[in-house]
C-alpha cells in the first residue's frame, strides 16, 4: 500500500485551485439546469473568483513543496510568495475581464452561450494558476495545455466574423506545434536525467556528467513552448493575428494574464533548475551548463525591437496594441535577464502596472468599437472632443504604456532601468531606452488622431453608461495614483520576491 | 537477429518527430497540419516509454505517456471543431488561403 499521507497533506496548498474548479463545475451545471437565467452566471463566477482570491490571500505567507512522493523532499507543486503574487494578478485580471465581457458587444451577441464562455474563461484561469506554481515539467506541460485548449476555443468563440475563425485556427496551429516541441524537449530532459522535477533537475545538473549538446537542444525546445506563451520573438508570429481576430475581452485577457503566467513559468524554470546559488546581494549565479543570460538578452532585444518597429505602421488599434504587448514582453525579458532579485522585483512591479494600463487601453478600445464597430485609427478622428472621458482616459493609458511621468508606466520602466544599470548592462539599457522612444511615436499617433484631427461627419460621440464609466475610472485612477505614490506596489512586490529553491 | 534497444526506439521517435515537423511546414490542408502535430506528440511519447523501459527511472515515463495520449485526444477534438468552423466560414481548409488578417 502506497503512503498517501503526503498527498492528503498537500491538498491544503491547492485550496484556491479547488475553489476555482468548483466554480467551473457550478457554472456548467447552472448553465444546463437554469436555462432561462443566464444573466446570473457572471455573478456566480464573480463570487467564485472572490472566494478563490480569499484563499490565495489566506496562504500568502506559506512556503511549501506540495505533492511529494514517498520520502522525496520536493514535489510537483510549489507554493511561495512568488506564485501567490502571480495568482493575485491572474485573479484580478479575470475579475476585470468578467466586467469587461458584460460590456463587450461581441460577447453580448452570443448571450445564449455565455455559460460556456465563462466556464472556458475559468478554465484558462485554472491552467494559469497551476502554471505559476508548477515545479515539475509534466505539470508545466499539462497546465500549459489546459490554458491553451481553453484559449483556442475562446479565440474563435463568437463565430461572428471570418477574422474570428481565422484567429482561432492560427492560434491552434502555432500553439499545438510549439507545445508539441516543448513536450519533445521534456521527453529528452527526462531521458538525460531521469527526472522531470525542477529541483531534482538542479541537483543532477550540479553533479554534472550530462551531455550538454543534447541538453541545450532540449532546453531550446522547452523555451519554444514558453516563448510562444509570452510571445517572445521569434515565436511571436501568431500574436498580431490572434489579438486582432479574437473578441476584445479575450485579447485583453491573453495579453495580460496568459503572458503573466508564461513569465512566471519561465522565471521559476530558470531560478529553480539553473541557478546554483543566490548571493547576499541577490544576484543569481547560473550553473555553467547553459548561458540563459545571453539567450534572454538576445531574445529580449529582438522582441522589443520587432514589436516596436512593426507597431509603427499599424492602423488597427487592436493590432497596434498586440505589437505593443510584444514590445512589453521584451522589456520584461530584460528584467529577467538581469538574473537578480532586483531584476525580479522590477518584473513584478512592471507586471502589476502593465496589467492595469493594458486592460484599461483594451477596455476603451472595446467601448469605442461597441459604438462605431471599428478599431481603425482613422475612425478615431476628433473622438477626444466628442467623448471626453474616453479620450482622456485612453490618452492616459497610452502615455503610461509609453512610460512617461507622471503615470505608473514611468515607475515600471524606472525600476527596470535601475536594475539594468545596477547590473552594468548599460548597452542593453540604452537599446531599451531607444526602443521606448520609438514606441512614443505610435502611441502618440493615436492621440494626434483623437485630438489634433478634426472630427468629421462620421465621428460619433461615445457616451458610456454608468457601469463602464466606473470601470474606466477604476483603472485610470490607479494609473495616475501609482505614478506618484508607488510605495504600496513596491512593498507588496518586495514581500513576494521569495521563490522557493532547494 | 539484432537485439532491439533504446537506440532503435530513439531513432524511430526522431524520424517521427522530423516527419511531424515536415508535415506541419509543407502541408496546406489544416487537417494534415494537425496530423503532423500528432506525430510530434507521439514521438515524445515513444521517447518517454523507451527511456522509462530501458533505464532505471521507474515507470514515471509510461505514466506521462498516458497523460499525453489523453491530452492529444482533447487537442484533436478541439482542433477538429475549429477546423469545422473554418470550413463553415471559408468553405475550404487550406491554411494558405486563410490569411485575411495579414496586411
Amino acid at each position: 500500500m502506497m503512503d498517501l499521507s503526503n498527498i492528503f497533506n498537500s491538498i491544503s496548498f491547492v485550496i484556491p485551485e479547488i475553489a476555482l474548479s468548483i466554480t467551473i463545475v457550478l457554472t456548467v451545471l447552472f448553465d444546463l439546469i437554469f436555462d432561462k437565467d443566464k444573466k446570473i452566471i457572471p455573478y456566480i463566477v464573480l463570487v467564485g473568483l472572490l472566494v478563490t482570491g480569499y484563499f490565495v490571500f489566506a496562504q500568502m505567507d506559506f512556503a511549501n513543496f506540495g505533492f511529494t512522493v514517498g520520502d522525496e523532499k520536493y514535489g510537483m507543486f510549489t507554493l511561495d510568495g512568488f506564485s501567490n503574487y502571480f495568482k493575485i494578478i491572474i485573479l484580478v485580471t479575470t475579475i476585470i475581464i468578467i466586467f469587461f465581457s458584460s460590456h463587450s458587444n461581441e460577447i453580448i451577441k452570443t448571450f445564449d452561450r455565455s455559460g460556456e464562455y465563462y466556464a472556458l474563461l475559468l478554465g484558462m484561469a485554472l491552467g494559469m494558476m497551476f502554471m505559476v506554481s508548477a515545479s515539475d515539467l509534466i505539470l508545466i506541460y499539462l497546465s500549459v495545455e489546459l490554458l491553451s485548449l481553453s484559449s483556442y476555443v475562446l479565440t474563435g468563440f463568437t463565430k461572428l466574423s471570418e477574422r474570428n475563425a481565422e484567429a482561432s485556427l492560427k492560434y491552434l496551429i502555432y500553439g499545438s506545434v510549439s507545445s508539441g516541441l516543448m513536450l519533445f524537449g521534456i521527453s529528452i530532459v527526462y531521458g538525460l536525467t531521469g527526472t522531470t522535477n525542477l529541483y531534482e533537475l538542479n541537483t543532477l545538473l550540479q553533479a554534472g556528467s550530462i551531455n550538454l549538446t543534447t541538453l541545450g537542444f532540449s532546453l531550446i525546445l522547452i523555451f519554444v513552448g514558453i516563448g510562444y506563451k509570452i510571445s517572445a520573438a521569434p515565436f511571436h508570429f501568431w500574436t498580431p493575428d490572434v489579438y486582432e481576430g479574437a473578441p476584445i475581452s479575450i485579447t485583453a485577457y491573453l495579453s495580460v494574464a496568459s503572458k503573466a503566467a508564461g513569465f512566471a513559468l519561465l522565471i521559476r524554470f530558470i531560478k529553480t533548475s539553473f541557478v546554483s546559488y543566490t548571493d547576499a546581494s541577490g544576484n543569481w549565479h547560473l550553473l555553467g551548463i547553459f548561458d540563459w543570460q545571453t539567450l534572454l538578452i538576445i531574445i529580449a532585444i529582438l522582441t522589443m525591437t520587432l514589436g516596436n518597429f512593426s507597431a509603427l505602421s499599424q492602423s488597427n488599434l487592436k493590432r497596434m496594441l498586440a505589437y505593443s504587448s510584444i514590445a512589453h514582453a521584451g522589456y520584461l525579458l530584460l528584467g529577467l535577464a538581469v538574473l537578480s532579485d532586483q531584476g525580479l522585483l522590477a518584473v513584478l512591479i512592471y507586471f502589476f502596472i502593465y496589467m492595469i494600463m493594458n486592460l484599461g487601453a483594451f477596455f476603451i478600445v472595446n467601448l469605442i468599437a461597441n459604438k462605431i464597430n471599428s478599431e481603425d485609427i482613422h475612425d478615431y478622428d476628433g473622438i477626444g472632443y466628442t467623448s471626453p472621458l474616453l479620450g482622456v482616459s485612453l490618452a492616459i493609458f497610452l502615455v503610461s504604456l509609453t512610460g512617461l511621468p507622471p503615470t505608473a508606466g514611468f515607475i515600471a520602466k524606472l525600476y527596470l532601468f535601475i536594475a539594468l544599470v545596477d547590473a552594468n548592462m548599460i548597452t542593453v539599457a540604452v537599446i531599451a531606452l531607444l526602443n521606448t522612444v520609438v514606441s512614443l511615436y505610435y502611441y502618440v499617433r493615436v492621440l494626434k488622431h483623437m485630438y489634433l484631427n478634426k472630427a468629421n461627419e462620421s465621428t460619433q460621440a461615445v457616451i458610456p453608461t454608468l457601469q463602464p464609466r466606473i470601470i474606466v475610472l477604476a483603472l485610470v485612477i490607479p494609473v495616475l495614483l501609482f505614478g506618484i505614490y508607488f510605495t504600496p506596489i513596491v512593498s507588496f512586490a518586495q514581500n513576494c520576491l521569495n521563490i522557493l529553491t532547494k | 537477429m539484432i537485439e532491439v534497444g533504446l537506440n532503435h526506439y530513439l531513432a524511430v521517435s526522431s524520424i517521427l518527430f522530423a516527419l511531424g515537423i515536415y508535415g506541419v511546414i509543407t502541408r496546406k490542408n489544416a487537417v494534415m497540419v494537425l496530423m503532423g502535430v500528432e506525430l510530434i506528440l507521439n514521438a515524445a511519447n515513444i521517447n518517454f516509454v523507451a527511456f522509462s523501459r530501458y533505464s532505471n527511472f521507474g515507470i514515471n515515463g509510461q505514466v506521462y505517456a498516458l497523460f499525453v495520449i489523453i491530452l492529444a485526444a482533447a487537442e484533436a477534438a478541439i482542433a477538429l471543431a475549429i477546423v469545422l468552423n473554418i470550413y463553415k466560414t471559408y468553405a475550404n481548409v487550406n491554411v494558405d488561403e486563410i490569411n485575411k488578417l495579414k496586411e
